[in-house]
């Protein structure tokens, strides 16, 4: 690898790596936006993985570094598999049915960025 | 780097290796791949978390799981069920002892509640390996700032700021150091990091190499802008293997970067790192041995002043820290000089690193605020004494150290106050004793350890030691009188006013110490023929309680000399002329009734 010739270029270098560390600091956890993607069998049987790694892709590109993705187990809406719950801070979480891959990304461009609920998808807790 | 959903650390630290952590992290790669999962999964090689006493450590993130004694076998369970399907695997948790609550989050555990990690900020974070990862967390962005934006008067001045003061045990400001070193008038100048970790029991800067290496080769860069120095030297002792290749990995990725060597960041600064390993004597821990020993010379002391800072290697003025005292100097640079000096006390600013071991629930490296007291240490961080036995005392500062008891458990421990009660910081060892330790016994330990490793340059230390550890064994053996405990007191005194350097100097301070603190113990030892704590043999005799035995006859059964007489249902006796006090009799009796005397 060529040689870093100035601290401009090393503070290229640090921002075009920060990404791949980011998720392994655990402090201010209470501040962070939290997606929760049902991963029990009946969330995998319907493609949550592919829902978790798009999710996981599109908060990369957008570079929001706030977020953290994780797995969860079944939340019992197994009809509307795959779930993904959403956390946001001082807020109610608001959870989404039926999510692929492409509502995930829809998810993540309108909700977590600009605060947006898309009202269609989400699943009324109180119905269940 | 594509985008991982989750990030896997898995400790590669000596500790948790040698309880197994490469067959862990074997066993998770093959299993990550089975489950197709290694293009959403990133498995990390990290350095130490500093909680060996649970080894192997395995976190999670960004789900903040941490988990402890991982084996190989319980490595495959975590895949199938943590990666694949979300559930966390409550077995491998850590249960707090007390509540026996099974605790998630790394942050709820007492071991690390109280911590505040600056030198270890890396440790367990990033893969030492990857120097891309150290970029990552800001790393070389010091360095680039004294360059870009500093004179190296200014870089002085903020380390001068901020009261950092050397971790290796001598506690000078470290600030004063450097412009010391830069004011002696030479045409050059050279940069030493002490790695010689040598105190029985401290592993902090073999953890901080191992864990985050880029961070020393980064302040000795600083350091040597600093004083302006083209060159360093890491003086490491041979027998850590894993620092060495992890240093070497290191130094040859900052090379290929450019972020040692010549013109650095294209700036006019050129340092160069070399690595020296050391033969593994304590004594070259010292500056002038190290000095000797880096030159080829055999590795003793020569009388100070003249200083290093003034007459060092090569006869040039030379500078030379700690590791951990360089672990703290980016964090100074970057985070500035005031919130460094808002951390600790008065006089001793920052955090200390500190080895916990001995009798201790949770032994491992421990980083918490100077001040933070010894009561906080031992019994919240390190889970109070092993077995629920009684805390007696704990050594601090090694061989060179001193005991402190139960009376001052709540002094807030600093540079001073360790000092002020007759121990020192030293490098940050802290070894805990409990009621069955005998206080002879431990420092006829250390003198063992320091006759052994005295170079034998100085009459005082050579002889004078070895006379303290003679006269320690007689007392051990029941063949000491008062005049001895006299003799003990007085040659401990003329060591320590005419030794040549540190490692004489303190030799006798255990000696002296646990005399001050449990003159009853040497009492009994030469006056009852009696020792206390039931651990020097040649004084134990155990004896049965006649009303407690029921003549079952289980003792004789065991006794290897077949001393022990009596019949079946009736009370039992020892011949206690020859008895060699093995313990077997005590560990077997079902009633209590053999006791030591």
């Amino acid at each position: 690898m060529a040689g870093i010739k100035s601290l401009d270029e090393l503070k290229a270098l640090r921002d075009k790596y920060k990404s791949s560390v980011e998720m392994r600091s655990s402090t201010d956890e209470e501040n962070r936006v939290r997606i929760a993607v049902g991963m029990a069998t009946c969330g995998i049987a319907s493609g949550s993985r592919e829902t978790i790694n798009a999710i996981v892709d599109e908060v990369r590109a957008q570079g929001l570094n706030n977020v953290s993705v994780v797995q969860t187990g079944c939340l019992g809406y197994c009809y509307a598999e795959p779930v993904v719950e959403i956390r946001m801070p001082g807020k109610e979480p608001v959870l989404y049915g039926n999510v692929d891959s492409k509502r995930g990304r829809e998810i993540v461009n309108k909700h977590i960025k600009n605060g947006e609920v898309i009202t269609d998808l989400v699943i009324e807790r109180s119905r269940c | 780097m594509g985008s991982y959903r989750m990030d896997v650390l898995v400790c590669g630290g000596t500790g948790c290796q040698a309880s197994n952590s490469i067959d862990v992290i074997e066993t998770m790669s093959k299993e990550i791949k089975a489950a197709g999962l290694e293009k959403e999964i990133n498995l990390v090689t990290t350095g130490c978390f500093g909680f060996c006493e649970q080894g192997p450590i395995v976190k999670i993130q960004p789900d903040n799981v941490f988990y402890v004694k991982v084996t190989p076998e319980s490595a495959a369970v975590i895949v199938k069920e943590h990666f694949v399907k979300g559930r966390v695997v409550k077995e491998l948790l850590y249960e707090e002892p007390k509540t026996r609550k099974k605790l998630e989050e790394q942050s709820d555990m007492p071991f690390y509640k109280k911590q505040e990690r600056i030198a270890l900020r890396n440790c367990g974070l990033i893969d030492p390996e990857n120097i891309n990862e150290y970029i990552a967390v800001d790393g070389y962005q010091a360095l680039g700032k004294a360059l870009s934006e500093m004179t190296p008067e200014q870089v002085i001045d903020e380390v001068k700021r901020s009261g950092l003061r050397g971790r290796g045990g001598g506690g000078f400001p470290t600030g004063t150091k450097w412009e010391l070193t830069r004011m002696s008038k030479a045409d050059r100048r050279f940069i030493i990091c002490n790695a010689d970790e040598g105190d029985p029991g401290a592993f902090m800067d073999r953890s901080i190499l191992e864990g985050d290496p880029h961070s020393v080769l980064e302040a000795m860069a600083i350091a040597g802008y600093a004083i302006g120095a083209d060159s360093g030297y890491i003086y490491i002792r041979a027998e850590y293997p894993l620092a060495i290749n992890r240093l070497k990995i290191a130094v040859k990725q900052a090379y290929d970067m450019g972020l040692l060597g010549k013109n650095i960041l294209g700036t006019d600064f050129s340092f160069d790192i070399h690595l020296k390993y050391g033969a593994g004597a304590f004594v070259c821990g010292e500056e002038t041995a190290l000095i000797n020993s880096i030159e080829g010379g055999r590795g003793e002391p020569t009388v100070k002043p003249p200083f290093p800072a003034e007459v060092g290697l090569w006869k040039m003025p030379t500078n030379i820290n700690n590791v951990e005292t360089f672990a703290n100097v980016c964090p100074i640079l970057l985070r500035g000089a005031d919130w460094f000096a808002s951390i600790g006390t008065e006089k001793s600013k920052g955090t200390k690193v500190f080895a916990l071991a001995g009798k201790v629930n949770n032994v491992g490296l421990v980083e918490v605020p100077m001040g933070t007291t010894l009561r906080e240490i031992i019994f919240d961080l390190g889970g109070g004494i092993k077995n629920n036995r009684k805390f007696k005392a704990v050594q601090t500062g090694g061989p060179s150290g001193g005991c402190i008891t139960e009376e001052n458990l709540n002094i807030p421990i600093d540079y001073d106050s360790l000092t002020e009660i007759g121990s020192m910081m030293g490098s940050g060892g802290m070894i805990v004793m409990d009621e069955d330790d005998c206080m002879v016994n431990i420092a006829k330990f250390y003198l063992e350890f320091t006759v052994d490793e005295a170079c034998g340059r100085c009459t005082a230390c050579r002889v004078g030691n070895k006379r303290l550890h003679e006269i320690l064994t007689k007392i051990t053996e029941g063949k000491g009188t008062e005049e001895d405990l006299e003799r003990l007191k007085d040659l401990s005194q003329i060591i320590k006013d005419s030794s040549l350097c540190g490692l004489g100097q303190t030799a006798p301070n255990p000696v002296l110490s646990t005399m001050k603190y449990f003159w009853h113990e040497y009492l009994a030892h030469v006056n009852d023929k009696y020792c206390p704590a039931g651990v020097c043999k040649a004084l134990l005799k155990y004896h049965i309680i006649p009303e407690k035995c029921k003549g079952c006859t289980l003792c004789t059964k065991v006794c290897p000399k077949g001393i022990i007489s009596g019949k079946l249902k009736e009370a039992h006796v020892i011949n206690k002329e020859e008895c060699i006090a093995c313990g077997a009799c005590e560990q077997v009796c079902k009633f209590g009734a053999i006791t030591r005397m």
